[in-house]
């Protein structure tokens, strides 16, 4: 994997993990730089947070090594501890604090006193909108405001590494945008990893997004590279008027088409998806067949690809 | 030591924030009183002392002491903040101190407000103060003693009721080793050296020689290697399980 940058704030090396005979984490190696926001992408039990808990000192790794803004992880783990805000799978907290309670603790053990800890946690709690909550024990709180108040813990000292694993899981579609929009207005000046299943997450804030499945690292690049290697790649949605019955057939013998498949077929309107041969544009091709036979053309799209297609592919293979 | 007073203070924290601080509290002290008055013959004695008060203190920490240790890092590793709390800026060594310093001085808390007794002897007649101090101090030591080996056991488990099954069976043991159930069985075939050893392990045999007067410092120091031995454990206990 080439190194993109060579001030990187994660540097992750080799890193295995043996849980027993299994090999939870084979051999991954990545960088993430400041401005980054890195998807971590994988089917559940991929060894995501596995690697999560290894870069954050929570899991000492089998073998290869992390290094978080050049301080090693395994020979300096306090100095680490205070680089990275993480919250863990399943965003924990001592359900017997109120959210504010909860965030002076970590204040605390993060050295905020006095004033200091107070304006972190008012920051914290305002950035997480967490206002309405604060008498509640965590105990009592929904999915949402829970992960909500591991975000808050996670932020809380500002750190230039922001590892979160799984940070919009339980939240509704209002929350999500909230998370990202707060991921997103943290992005330039922090190294961020977030792990995930959403693939529109990775489209909403990652810039580079790297999967892996069985503990291996199966692919890395940004969200558009990586759509790029989907079958659905410049392929060509059509929705034809009546009258268009051999535009499959005649679509298929295009040169440059690969298939074609019917996504509905009902009376008035035939909607068709022409893929293309090795990511190729057919679209002008298509628009040309359709005029030439004189097609009713009701709506005509060209796919980027599908992250999905992506992702099942090369976690399907491997 | 200001990360350690961190931690402590949350977990105290979460010891009041439950009912289980006062459960323990008002049980602990109904039993030591109970006891000492029934079994005990605490009146019936006619001696202004306090050792039929404290003679109860290892059956009753055998049996309550669990219940405040099980939770330790069984609870921590149950609900995942075990995970939270070792990514934090702090070693190893702090949380476990921290942790075990909170229980320990909250079983200090639930000792301390037993001084009704201490009263009762001091307006009864004229109490050898200094032994009493003396049990007082065997007693919250023994309490650390059996909080450290349910802390280190605690750390085996993410069942609070194993935790606590195993640490009373654990502590009694460690409470009978000097009495006669435990030398009975030993008796006719070990080495005396064994019995010996054996003894010597008790919590029983170290804190009655303090509660009788016999000030050693030895078993003081007995007492403080079994926690510093079972705290150590801990550690690694913690470290080799946290992953599960």
């Amino acid at each position: 994997m080439a190194r993109l940058d060579a001030d990187a704030m994660v540097d992750v090396r080799h890193l295995s993990r043996n849980f027993g005979p299994i090999r939870a984490v084979d051999d991954v190696s990545f960088t993430v730089g400041r401005g980054q926001v890195l998807g971590f992408l994988g089917p559940n039990g991929a060894g995501k947070s596995t690697t999560m808990k290894m870069i954050t000192g929570f899991l000492a790794p089998s073998a290869g090594s992390a290094a978080i803004c050049g301080a090693d992880v395994a020979s300096d783990p306090i100095t680490i501890k205070r680089q990275i805000g993480y919250l863990p799978e399943g965003a924990p907290s001592y359900p017997d604090m109120t959210p504010p309670a909860f965030l002076r603790f970590v204040a605390n053990v993060r050295g905020y006193r006095g004033a200091q800890a107070r304006q972190r946690i008012e920051t914290a709690i305002e950035r997480t909108s967490l206002q309405s909550v604060l008498t509640q024990p965590i105990d009592t709180l929904s999915k949402g405001f829970k992960r909500r108040v591991g975000l808050a813990q996670a932020l809380l000292h500002d750190p230039p590494v922001l590892i979160l694993d799984e940070p919009t899981d339980g939240l509704d579609p209002n929350q999500k945008h909230e998370v990202r929009n707060l991921i997103n207005a943290m992005a330039p000046e922090k190294a961020i990893i977030i792990s995930t299943h959403l693939l529109e997450e990775v489209d909403a804030v990652c810039s580079r997004a790297i999967v892996i499945a069985n503990g291996k690292l199966v692919a890395d690049g940004t969200p558009d590279e990586l759509a790029q290697r989907s079958r659905h790649h410049n392929a060509v949605r059509v929705v034809l008027g009546k009258g268009a019955d051999t535009a499959a057939q005649e679509l298929g013998a295009l040169a440059q088409v690969a298939a074609v498949e019917h996504e509905t077929d009902d009376e008035d309107d035939k909607a068709l998806m022409i893929f293309a041969r090795e990511g190729r544009s057919i679209v002008a091709d298509v628009a040309d067949l359709a005029r030439v036979r004189g097609w009713e053309v009701k709506e005509l799209r060209v796919e980027r690809g599908r992250l999905d297609d992506v992702f099942r592919q090369v976690t399907s293979s491997s | 030591m200001r990360t350690i007073c961190v931690i402590v203070r949350r977990e105290l924290q979460s010891y009041f924030a439950t009912p289980l601080a006062y459960v323990f509290i008002v049980i602990f002290l109904a039993l030591a009183g109970t006891l000492a008055f029934f079994v005990g013959n605490f009146f019936d004695r006619g001696q202004a002392d306090l050792q039929p008060f404290f003679s109860f203190h290892p059956w009753l920490y055998l049996v309550l002491i669990p219940a405040l240790a099980m939770r330790l890092w069984a609870e921590e590793r149950r609900s995942g903040t075990i995970e939270l709390l070792l990514t934090l800026p702090i070693s190893m060594t702090q949380a476990v101190l921290g942790k075990f310093l909170a229980s320990w001085i909250f079983s200090g808390i639930a000792l301390a407000l037993t001084f009704p007794f201490w009263i009762t002897v001091n307006v009864l007649g004229n109490p050898d103060n200094g032994v009493i101090l003396a049990s007082y101090i065997g007693s919250f030591l023994m309490a650390g003693a059996f909080l450290a080996v349910g802390s280190a056991i605690s750390a085996l488990t993410k069942n609070q009721v194993i935790a606590f099954v195993v640490t009373a069976a654990v502590s009694f043991l460690f409470t009978v080793s000097g009495s006669g159930i435990a030398l009975g069985l030993l008796k006719g075939w070990a080495p005396q050296s064994l019995i010996d050893a054996v003894t010597s392990m008790s919590f029983l045999t170290h804190f009655n020689a303090i509660v009788r007067g016999v000030i050693d410092l030895r078993d003081a120091v007995f007492f403080v290697s079994v926690i510093g031995l079972f705290l150590y454990a801990n550690t690694v206990i913690v470290d080799l399980k946290k992953a599960e």
